[in-house]
Formats: structure tokens, sequence, C-alpha cells
């Protein structure tokens, strides 16, 4: 068993390290400027360089707002109009084809008519992590709440449960786990819609630097806001697996993974 | 019939269609049956006679389409809606052992106290002590998923006995089991339904099953489906394994055989 857990740590590391070094001796060997492809040392420097300017965190927190508030909002209407639909057939043949017809839109190219609707500032940005993070946890909490099996529900007629012990004894957790990937797809989602929100207009956000970096042709600059992206993105998303992890640990995708780890 | 009816449960005139019209199919038609306190009969028949039908418009699942159920004087369905008075005293067990995995087991057996209100220390004292009595000691903080087969329906039993009712409905709780698990938990089942006087109904299509645990079989045809004939198992109780080496046990499950292809 310890020689299997260090391979599952070794590795993965060694691919990462792997990937590096070919990406450092192509650099060298190709002689490629350092304003177009820079060395994984040249951006670890530009990291360091970028998370010691105390500015750089007001970019970063500005980010997270929008991201973390557009994936709440996207999570209380997502379960709340899936759960509805679920419940009330009339509610779901009224207003599904309508939000399916509004998913098919690329919402990334409606960015710029909510920065026109919503101005510059993190209100338009928060609009745009929200709606692509509405439809995962949307379409998630209508199959998940469909999903108590009938058989289940004769247990709870059966003892009497009234509609509130229902829900939560019943529905609530049968539906968890399938909401919770749900959450997972969109948390990753709304962290892309803040940037992409942040690309096009406004004078805050990582986004906003990213684009400052690349009118300044600082190239090592923007691999380095990359990295910090990636960083706060990674966080967000291990939050939403570990509370799934606590909230359905009887789950086979939970206990699946303790049995790996 | 006399007002003052001592039956515990009493089918009268019960009939199911499903569908309208052409396409209407008959599963099950005027079955009427009494039973009293204590009485453990069977519904034996091929399936698709509709016996898991008339299961569940006794336990108040399914609504019939003519005809009356009374349990202690209470009719299920008043007025096209189940009565939860009636079939408070009711308790069902399923094909499947139905257990949550989001509860322990002695969690799951303690639900339908907790969906009465009880208070947690007095449902889990309950819950420990039915445990021990099927054979679940020592997996009362396990997940129903780490159960086997059998130990998850003893579960299952568990929690359809924890409310002390009065009527037990049974949808072949057993059906999936292996024939060595089977007979241990039906050799339970019987003691612990003489014991408490509850009323059992067991849907089942095991000609031996039925034969050994009942007083009475009620025989059902389908096509169209019906009640065909009611027959006594006059054998002693308490009743042990050997019996079903028996001469007369042997010749009820002649008898039985033939009443259920007579049916056709």
């Amino acid at each position: 068993m310890g020689t299997d857990r260090f391979i599952r740590i070794a590795l993965p590391t060694a691919t990462v390290f792997a990937f590096l070094i070919a990406w450092t001796v192509y650099v060298h060997t190709a002689e490629v400027s350092a304003f177009i492809l820079p060395t994984p040392m040249q951006i670890v420097s530009a990291f360091i360089g970028l998370v010691s300017d105390p500015d750089i965190w007001g970019h970063a927190l500005v980010t997270v707002i929008e991201a973390v508030s557009g994936f709440v909002i996207a999570v209380v209407l997502g379960i709340s109009l899936g759960m509805a639909m679920a419940r009330v057939q009339m509610l779901e043949w009224a207003f599904k084809p309508f939000i399916v017809c509004l998913q098919l839109i690329p919402k990334i190219a409606l960015a710029p008519l909510f920065i026109l609707w919503f101005g510059f500032g993190l209100e338009s940005k928060i609009v745009i992590a929200a709606a692509l993070a509405f439809f995962p946890v949307f379409s998630n909490a209508l199959v998940a709440f469909r999903s108590v099996e009938p058989g289940d529900r004769d247990v709870f007629t059966m003892l009497q449960a009234n509609p509130v012990q229902r829900f939560t004894m019943l529905d609530l957790p049968t539906a968890l786990p399938v909401v919770l990937a749900g959450m997972e797809v969109a948390v990753v989602m709304s962290m892309i819609g803040a940037i992409v929100g942040e690309f096009i207009g406004g004078n805050e956000g990582l986004g906003y630097l990213a684009v400052a970096m690349l009118q300044e042709l600082q190239v090592p600059g923007l691999f380095a806001v990359i990295v910090l992206l990636t960083l706060i993105g990674l966080t967000l998303y291990t939050l939403i697996a570990q509370l799934r992890g606590w909230l359905t640990p009887w789950h086979a995708s939970v206990a699946g993974k303790s049995r790996d780890g | 019939m006399n007002i003052e009816n001592t039956a515990d449960i009493r089918i009268v005139g019960i009939g199911k269609t499903f569908g309208q019209g052409e396409n209407a199919v008959r599963a099950i038609g005027d079955a009427t049956l009494d039973m009293q306190r204590g009485d453990f009969i069977s519904l034996l028949g091929p399936s698709g006679c509709g016996k898991t039908t008339l299961l569940r418009i006794i336990a108040g699942l399914e609504q019939p389409s003519e005809g009356e159920v009374i349990v202690r004087n209470r009719s299920v369905w008043e007025g096209g809606k189940r009565s939860s008075e009636a079939t408070r005293p009711v308790s069902m067990m399923f094909q499947e052992a139905r257990l949550f995995p989001w509860f322990s087991v002695a969690e799951n057996v303690a639900l339908p106290l907790r969906l009465r209100g009880v208070k947690r220390v007095e449902r889990e004292e309950r819950a420990h002590a039915l445990c021990e009595t099927v054979g679940l000691k020592g997996f009362e903080k396990a997940r129903p998923s780490a159960l086997s087969g059998g130990m998850r329906q003893r579960a299952s039993l568990a929690r359809a006995l924890i409310t002390e009712p009065q009527v037990l409905l049974l949808d072949e709780p057993f059906g999936a089991l292996d024939a060595m698990t089977r007979d241990t938990l039906n050799m339970e089942l019987m003691s612990v339904c003489a014991k408490a006087q509850v009323t059992t109904i067991l849907v089942t299509h095991s000609i031996t099953e039925a034969a050994f645990l009942s007083d009475r079989v009620v025989v059902l045809a389908s096509r169209p489906a019906r009640i065909t004939e009611v027959i006594e198992m006059p054998f002693e109780r308490p009743r042990t394994l050997d019996l079903q080496r028996k001469p007369e046990f042997q010749d009820m499950l002649v008898r039985l055989r033939a009443s259920l292809t007579g049916g056709h």
C-alpha cells in the first residue's frame, strides 16, 4: 500500500516535471523570444514578483468576488428553478424549451451586451459569471430532484411522512450528489465568466490585468496572472469538491475517492 | 352482514382497472376476503395476476376502481383519498430492502419513529434492541451498502416492526434471497408475527412458502385477474422446517399446484 501511494504521487509529479523540462529545452534550443514564450523559470520569478505586489491582491479579490457572487446567484436560481420544474410538470412544459434555447446562445458572445446594460463595474461581470454557471446547476437539479425512485416514495407514504420530512429526508439527500456535481462544473464556469467580463471592459480584476500585461508586452507577467487565476480556480473547485465529500459521504463518487486516497 | 364486524381486515369487492376504453386492463376483479386478528394469509398466483396490485390497494398505495378495504373498522380509501388514520397501524415490506444510504442501519430502522416525532434517545434504544432481535447486532452504525442482501432485508424487517404494527403487508420480501437465508428469515418472521398477534398478508409466487407460513392461502388466477380459491392450511403451530418433509404437507403442495394451474 505504501509503495502504491508513493507511485500515485510520484507519477503525476514526474509528468509535470518532464513537461516543464521539455518546455525549457524547447525555448532554449529553438531560441524563442521571451516576448512570445518565456521559460518556466522566468514565469516563476514573474509570479513571485506578482504576488509580492500588494496591488495584485486587490485585483484578485475583485475577480473572486465576481466569480463567487455569480456562482451563488446561479446556484440559488438553478436549484430553485430545477426543483420547481421537477415537481410541477406544467412549469417544465412552459419554461424548459425557453431555457434550453437560452442555453444554446453562446453566452460569451453576449458578454459585451451585459457590459452595455450593467456598466463597467462588478455588476456586469457577476451577471456574466451567473449566466455561464446557471445551466449546469439547473439541468442537474432538474434531473436530480426527479430521480427519486417511486419505491422510495412508497416507503415514505407508508410511514405517513409529511411534506417537509419528505423533502429533507428523501428528496434532498437523493438529489444532493447530482446537484453538487453540477456545482463543480458551475464554479469553473463562473470563473471563466468573470475573466471574460474583465477582458472586455473595466479597470479592475485579474482579467483586466492580463490584458494590460499583454498590451505592455509583459509576457512572463501575463503567464504569472494565468498561473494565479488557475490557482484561484483550483481552490474554488476544491472547496466544492470538499463540500461534496462532507455533505454526501455515503455516495459512491465520494466513497470511491476515499478508498483510493 | 352484521355491522359489528370483528374482522381485522375486510376486503369487499375490490376491483382495479388500468387505462380506459379499449385499452383498459383489468388488474384485479371482485376480490372479497375477511381476516381475523393474527391471521397469516398468502396471496399466491402467477406473475401478472394482480396480487401485488391487491396488496398495494390494501396498503393505500394504489386506489381501487371499485370496492372497499377496511382496516379495524376504518376505510383505507375515504372519498378517493388515502386515510392516514386507517393505515397508521399498517407496516409494509417491499421486494427491495429500500434502505436509505444517507442513514446508518440503526437510523434506517428508527426512521418510522423519527417521522412520528419520537425523541432521539428513545428511538435509538428501540432501534438497537430491534437490531439485536433480527440479528443485526454490531451493524447498527454500518451503512446499508456494507450489508449483504439478507442483512438488508433483516434491517428492512426491523424497520417494518419498530412501530409495533397490527397489520404487516409483505410484497415478496425474501424473493431475491438464497434458499437458506430465506428459510431462516421466514422462521423469524413467523415467530415475530405469532408473538405480537400481527395480521399478515404475504404476496408470493412460491407454493412452499405460502403453504408453510400461512393459515390460509388465497389462490389467484390471471386473465381475468380474480381470486379462484381460498385454502386452509391445517398445520399445527408453532411450525418447524421439518413440516415441509411431512406427507400431508407434500399433499397440500400438490393440491395448491392443482388449484393454481386449474385457474387457467
